[in-house]
Formats: C-alpha cells, sequence, structure tokens
C-alpha cells in the first residue's frame, strides 16, 4: 500500500524527519507514537503533501506511484485521506456541498460521471450513522460552530464518505471525551476492510483500547526507533517515553 | 429547486478571461464629442422632450459646472476629460421594436452572447427585461402582461412620453441634480434608462430586470432608472451591466431613485459585471453611480450588489428611512482582482421612529487591487428605538491587495441602538489544503471558500441571479491567491 524509505525532511530549515522508514499492506493498522516534537504530526502533514516540508531524502510509493512527486489532490484522488488534528472550519459551505465536490472531483479525476444527487443522499444517511453524526450537522457549514468531538466525527465521517485505501489519523484523540473516543474508533473500525489500511498516529494509548493496532511505532527523534504490537503501547502507557529516549542514545 | 453544485460551475468556467470582452457590429448614431448647453440642447432633441425636461438638464449641467469631482474616495485614477466623451450613442434603428421578431439579428445575437434571451423568457414566464444599449433602450419584454396589472415598465425616454407627470413628479426628488458632481452630470446628459411603476397593493409577479451594455467606443453613459411602487405594492427589480473590452476609460454615471410609499416593499438587486481593464490595469469602466431610495412608513427597500467589474468603482446605494418603522438593507459582495479599485457602502439614513437597517458587506480583494467599504449610519433626533446592525468582513487574497472600512456612525438619538462588527482576515492556506486534501482542485476550492463566505449575501438574489454571481465571482477570482 505504502511504503516510506529513508525519508528526510526540513522546516524552516530544521530537519524534522531524519531517516524515517515505514511499509504498511493493505488490511493493517499501524499506530504511530512517540513524544511530542517527535515528529508525528509532520509525517502526516508530508504525507497529506503540504508546501512548507522541504523533503531532503528518501522516497515514498503509494499504490505504484511516487508519491512526492502529486499533488495534495491527486493524492487524495489515489484515495489518501488525512483525517486533520485541527479540522478547518469553511464558513457557509455546507459539508454536503463539500463532499459532492469532492467525491466528484476524485470521480471526475478517474474519469468517471458524477455522482447522482439520490446516490448521494442515500450514502450520506447510511455514512452519518457509522460516527451518530446528526443528519443535521451535515447540511450546516463544514466544522463551522461544531464542538470538538463533532469536528473529529466529522472528520470520520468525510473518511467514510471518500472510502479511501489509505487513512492516516493524526491525533484523532486529541480533545475527545470518552463517549466521543468510542464513537470515532467504532467508525474507523467498522470502515477496515482488507483492501484499505491505517495509520493511527497519537500521543496516549487509550485510543488503542478501541483501534487494535497490528503495529506500533515509536517514533523519536525523526526515526522510528522501535516497533512492536500493541503490548508496546501498553509497556509505553506505564513508563512513558523516557527509557525509550535514553535506549536510543545508547544504541 | 435543483441546487447548483461547484460542478456545473466548473463547466460554465470554460472561458476564463472576461467574456462580454465583444463588440456588437450595429450602426451607430453619436452626436459629437463634447459637452456643453448645445449638445445637451441636441439630446434633448433626439429624446424629444418636453420643454421642463430640457429646462431640467440645463439647470443641472449649470450646477454641475459649478461643481468639482469628489476626491475624497479612496481611489486613484486618471480624471475623465468630459469633453472628449461621446453623450449620445444609439444603434440605429428607426422606433422601438414592438414585436420580437423586428429585432435586429445582430442584435439578437448580442443578448444570447450576454445570456439574455428574451424570447427565450417570452415562454419561461420569468423575468421582464428592459435591454439598454448604449444610450437607449432597445427592447422591453413582458410589457402587455404587465399593463394588464397596471403596471408601468419602459424605458425611461418612453415613460417621459406616455407618462409625463409620473416622471415630473417623481424624477429627482430622491436624488435631487445639485446632490453630487455625477448625479449633476447625469441629470444633464442622461440619455436613457428604465422606469418602473408598480400601482397600489400589486405585487409584481415577476422579476423586472434591465440590463445594460456599452457598447460604443468613446462614449459614457448616464441612465436613469426610476422605480415607485406605491403603497401596498412589491416588486423585485435586477440590473446587470457589461461592456466590451477597450483599452480606454469608459465613463458610466448613472442615477437609480427608489420611492417606496407607505407599505411598499422594493428589493433591488445588481450583478455589476463592467469590464474590469486588463491585467495591467489599463482600460476599463469608470463606475461613478449614485443609488438612493425612500421609504415612506412601514415600506422596505432591500439593494443587493454582486460587484466584480469596473475599473473604478464609487457607489453607496442608500436608504432614507423617512416613515416610521420603515426597513432599509443593504446586502454587497465587492471583488477586486488585478489593478481594480472600488470605494462601495451605503448610507443609511435614520428619519423615522423605529427605523431599522441592515447592512451586510462583503469585501474580496485580489492581485494589487484596492477594496474599501464606506458606509454612513445616521440616526436623527426624531428617530426613535431606531436601530442598524452593520457586517463589514473583508478578504484577502494576496499579500498586495489592500481592504479598507470606513464606517461613519452619527447618532442624535440615545434610544437607538447601533451595532457594528467587522471582520478582516486572509484566505486561509489552511481551509485550501483542507479542500485539496480532499481532493478538490485549488481553483475549485477558492470558488468554494468565497461563495461561501458571501453566502448571506448570495442568498438575497433571485435564484437565476445567484447561479451568475456565482460564475461571476469564480472568473474574477480566477488564480488569484498569492
Amino acid at each position: 500500500m505504502i511504503e516510506i524509505k529513508n525519508l528526510h525532511a526540513n522546516i524552516e530549515g530544521k530537519e524534522i524527519l531524519k531517516g524515517l522508514t515505514l511499509t504498511v499492506n493493505a488490511g493493517e493498522v499501524h499506530a504511530i507514537m512517540g513524544p511530542n516534537g517527535a515528529g508525528k504530526s509532520t509525517l502526516a502533514s508530508i504525507l497529506a503533501g503540504r508546501e512548507e516540508y522541504e523533503i531532503t531524502k528518501g522516497e515514498v510509493t503509494f499504490e505504484g506511484a511516487d508519491l512526492l512527486e502529486l499533488s495534495t489532490e491527486e493524492r487524495a484522488h489515489l484515495g489518501l485521506f488525512l483525517a486533520f488534528q485541527y479540522p478547518v472550519e469553511i464558513p457557509g459551505v455546507s459539508n454536503v456541498n463539500f463532499l459532492r465536490t469532492a467525491i466528484n472531483e476524485t470521480r471526475d479525476a478517474k474519469g468517471e460521471d458524477p455522482i447522482s444527487a439520490k446516490e448521494f443522499m442515500a450514502m450520506v444517511r447510511e455514512k452519518s450513522k457509522i460516527v451518530e453524526l446528526d443528519s443535521k450537522l451535515a447540511s450546516r457549514s463544514v466544522n463551522e460552530g461544531f464542538s470538538g468531538g463533532e469536528k473529529k466525527r466529522n472528520e470520520i465521517f468525510q473518511m467514510a464518505m471518500l472510502n479511501p485505501k489509505l487513512a492516516v489519523l493524526d491525533e484523532t484523540d486529541s480533545g475527545l471525551d470518552i463517549d466521543a473516543l468510542r464513537i470515532v474508533a467504532k467508525g474507523v473500525n467498522t470502515l477496515k476492510s482488507a483492501d484499505n489500511a491505517s495509520i493511527v498516529i497519537t500521543h496516549y494509548q487509550r485510543l488503542l483500547d478501541y483501534i487494535v493496532p497490528d503495529f506500533v511505532h515509536v517514533l523519536h527523534d525523526g526515526k522510528i526507533v522501535k516497533t512492536g504490537n500493541k503490548d508496546l503501547a501498553l509497556e509505553l502507557e506505564e513508563k512513558g517515553y523516557d527509557w525509550i529516549k535514553e535506549e536510543t542514545q545508547v544504541g | 429547486m435543483g441546487q447548483y453544485t461547484e460542478n456545473e460551475l466548473a463547466k460554465d468556467l470554460e472561458n476564463q478571461d472576461y467574456k462580454f470582452g465583444f463588440v456588437t457590429d450595429v450602426e451607430t448614431e453619436t452626436i459629437p464629442v463634447g459637452l456643453n448647453e448645445d449638445i445637451i440642447r441636441l439630446i434633448s432633441s433626439k429624446k424629444e422632450e418636453p420643454e421642463w425636461l430640457l429646462e431640467y438638464r440645463l439647470n443641472a449641467f449649470k450646477t454641475w459646472l459649478t461643481m468639482s469631482e469628489p476626491n475624497w474616495a479612496h481611489v486613484r485614477y486618471k480624471k475623465p476629460e468630459f469633453e472628449k466623451i461621446t453623450y449620445y450613442a444609439a444603434p440605429k434603428q428607426t422606433k422601438k421594436y414592438e414585436s420580437w421578431d423586428d429585432v435586429d439579428p445582430e442584435m439578437k445575437e448580442t443578448m444570447a452572447k450576454l445570456g439574455i434571451s428574451l424570447e427565450e423568457q417570452k415562454r419561461l414566464t420569468g423575468v421582464a427585461v428592459d435591454f439598454v444599449m448604449d444610450s437607449v433602450s432597445v427592447a422591453t419584454s413582458f410589457k402587455s402582461k404587465l399593463k394588464e396589472l397596471g403596471i408601468i415598465f419602459c424605458s425611461f425616454s418612453e415613460a417621459v412620453q406616455e407618462y409625463p407627470e409620473l416622471v415630473r413628479e417623481h424624477m429627482g426628488t430622491i436624488v435631487p441634480h445639485t446632490d453630487n458632481f455625477y448625479a449633476a452630470l447625469n441629470a444633464a446628459v442622461f440619455t436613457d434608462g428604465s422606469f418602473c411603476y408598480i400601482p397600489k397593493g400589486v405585487r409584481c409577479p415577476m422579476e423586472l430586470s434591465t440590463y445594460f451594455r456599452i457598447n460604443a467606443g468613446g462614449t459614457g453613459q448616464f441612465e436613469r432608472t426610476l422605480v415607485v411602487a406605491d403603497e401596498g405594492s412589491y416588486v423585485s427589480y435586477l440590473e446587470g451591466c457589461t461592456a466590451p473590452q477597450r483599452d480606454e476609460n469608459q465613463l458610466h454615471a448613472a442615477v437609480v431613485e427608489l420611492k417606496a410609499l407607505k407599505d411598499a416593499e422594493i428589493k433591488y438587486s445588481t450583478v455589476q459585471n463592467w469590464y474590469p481593464g486588463d491585467k495591467n490595469g489599463v482600460g476599463g469602466v469608470f463606475n461613478f453611480v449614485t443609488k438612493r431610495g425612500l421609504c415612506e412608513a412601514n415600506a422596505k427597500i432591500s439593494w443587493t450588489q454582486v460587484e466584480t467589474g469596473s475599473a473604478v468603482t464609487w457607489k453607496y446605494p442608500s436608504c432614507i428611512l423617512k416613515g416610521d418603522h420603515s426597513v432599509g438593507e443593504f446586502y454587497s459582495v465587492a471583488v477586486t482582482n488585478n489593478h481594480q479599485q472600488a470605494d462601495t457602502g451605503t448610507k443609511m439614513i435614520h428619519l423615522g421612529k423605529h427605523t431599522k437597517s441592515t447592512i451586510i458587506s462583503k469585501g474580496i480583494s485580489a492581485g494589487d487591487s484596492q477594496n474599501s467599504y464606506r458606509g454612513l449610519v445616521q440616526i436623527h433626533k426624531n428617530a426613535h428605538k431606531s436601530r442598524n446592525f452593520s457586517q463589514c468582513d473583508s478578504l484577502l487574497m494576496t499579500d498586495h491587495c489592500g481592504a479598507h472600512t470606513f464606517p461613519y456612525i452619527e447618532c442624535q438619538n440615545p434610544s437607538a441602538q447601533i451595532e457594528h462588527e467587522a471582520t478582516t482576515s486572509k484566505i486561509g492556506e489552511d481551509q485550501l489544503f483542507y479542500c485539496k486534501q480532499r481532493g478538490i482542485s485549488e481553483e475549485k476550492a477558492i470558488s468554494l471558500i468565497v461563495n461561501g463566505y458571501c453566502k448571506e449575501v448570495l442568498n438575497q438574489l433571485p435564484m437565476e441571479f445567484a447561479v451568475e454571481a456565482q460564475k461571476l465571482l469564480a472568473i474574477s477570482l480566477e488564480g488569484s491567491v498569492g
């Protein structure tokens, strides 16, 4: 699905990623954990194509394409989805209009006909149930006046609507109460299939009680320094990140 | 009602530049260049006007000579040379067309290119149109149907001939010729425009629309519009404007007067798309317009404007809330790109008790343009318990454009309630990135965000116009983020 090899990246001259390597196959859920400033959100931004970052070395192959050569929207058309840590408000643009535009742009890029209004509305009804999103929110402006939990649920709703190959969830659990967390996780689990994959970026272990990862990676100082299964997350929860830092320095 | 999607919008945007820049090849009758009493007499005689109107013109001209061009607006331009303008240009035709079949094919083609099909509208019962090209009104549709209801909708010249007493009674009562430099100029040399009268208690069953088109080179367009809504009546009126692409700056100085008598309501919508000049700021229309409405008791006037065209815009559609409980509204979207300059806003003059006004202004600046909101809210001594709400938002698309807000508030009555909100924001990189991550291209994302930003105003427009306006916004802002 995606293969990241020896990725180095700078922002404003400062090196954030220092040789990150990661392979994700279809059907897998990978969790990326790490202390603040490790480069977790940078990774998400670079995969989605934010322009502020300078890639100095390395390569990323996504669905057979050279990801770093593609524009942000081309990556989206190929099936890459980023659930934002801070979803953006777009006043005056309804969620449904936004999503319909997004779906049709993707369809257009693939040479497909636009979605019919009927099919689209049926999809909205079906998918909004997955994240228990009030159908009223679907007709409101994108994220405007949404609570923190609603915004995150809306991200998962959009993910459900766009049906991506690879979903990158950037600290989707931050600022969520336990109920919202459960709903979000349920959404992600429902959408999981043998054909798609997700990278779950998180600071805390608690999200992983609900979204069970196949692999847990620890990102520290721009590199993946440790990989394990879900038990690694529990260990991190218990011991914190310091031992990883020390271990890395020793190594 | 079908929703107009962004996808359809994109398809409509095949031609990304100013697409109304063509010239219609019709024989044009013009008078000599220049401005003096003889020219005014000539215009008046061409229009076979009554003596009182000639007097009115000459009087206005005398006043104009004593006035100087206003320079308080936040715009810079080379002052027009009034001696070098042709004040009358008319497509040559013997008389106004009695039926659609008589209309010159060239003219029909022009209307089709502009997206106005009088023929089509005959069938659709949607909108009655008056088409004004250069100095004269060319065709008006639906006239007889409106006449059955006692509604008069015709060109201004025709109104002068057919309903002189109505014209004489109302013309210049809201915007007197002494009002300002351009209003005086217009009063002296105006050539045509639209006239509309809605009788007592009648609700006009369709949108009335005037389409203004500058065609001939070297000319100015000076039209007057007068809308009188008698007691308890209602009318929704639309105007659209385009002009050919020329290197020269053409002058458009119009006057619009609205009178809403007791319990009447006038909704006046404008989509202004005069040629804005090229990317380097060469050419384009100078749009210096005076628009004002008067509300008697319990009456309501609502101005909605979408301003995307013109090199320089100087325009303040205003309401005089004379009657108690009268209501004035101003909804505006002004877009400037490249080297365009706009200084636009409104005046809400509260005279009556319990009068209410709302101002929603959305400015969008791109390129090297300058966009100013200028507004006055004036509460007079007797305007007890009057209320105003103003919201002025500015959106910047680049780092080198300007957005300015000049709100003036004068309040002489302590029971009044005035609220003013203003925001300035730069189009968010975050918003654009969010859209792009969802697969939406930058151009489409901009149009989505901008349309969302203007929604409150666009919602005020009748459906057909709202669609037109959305397209215009997208065209005006092509490739404008920087």
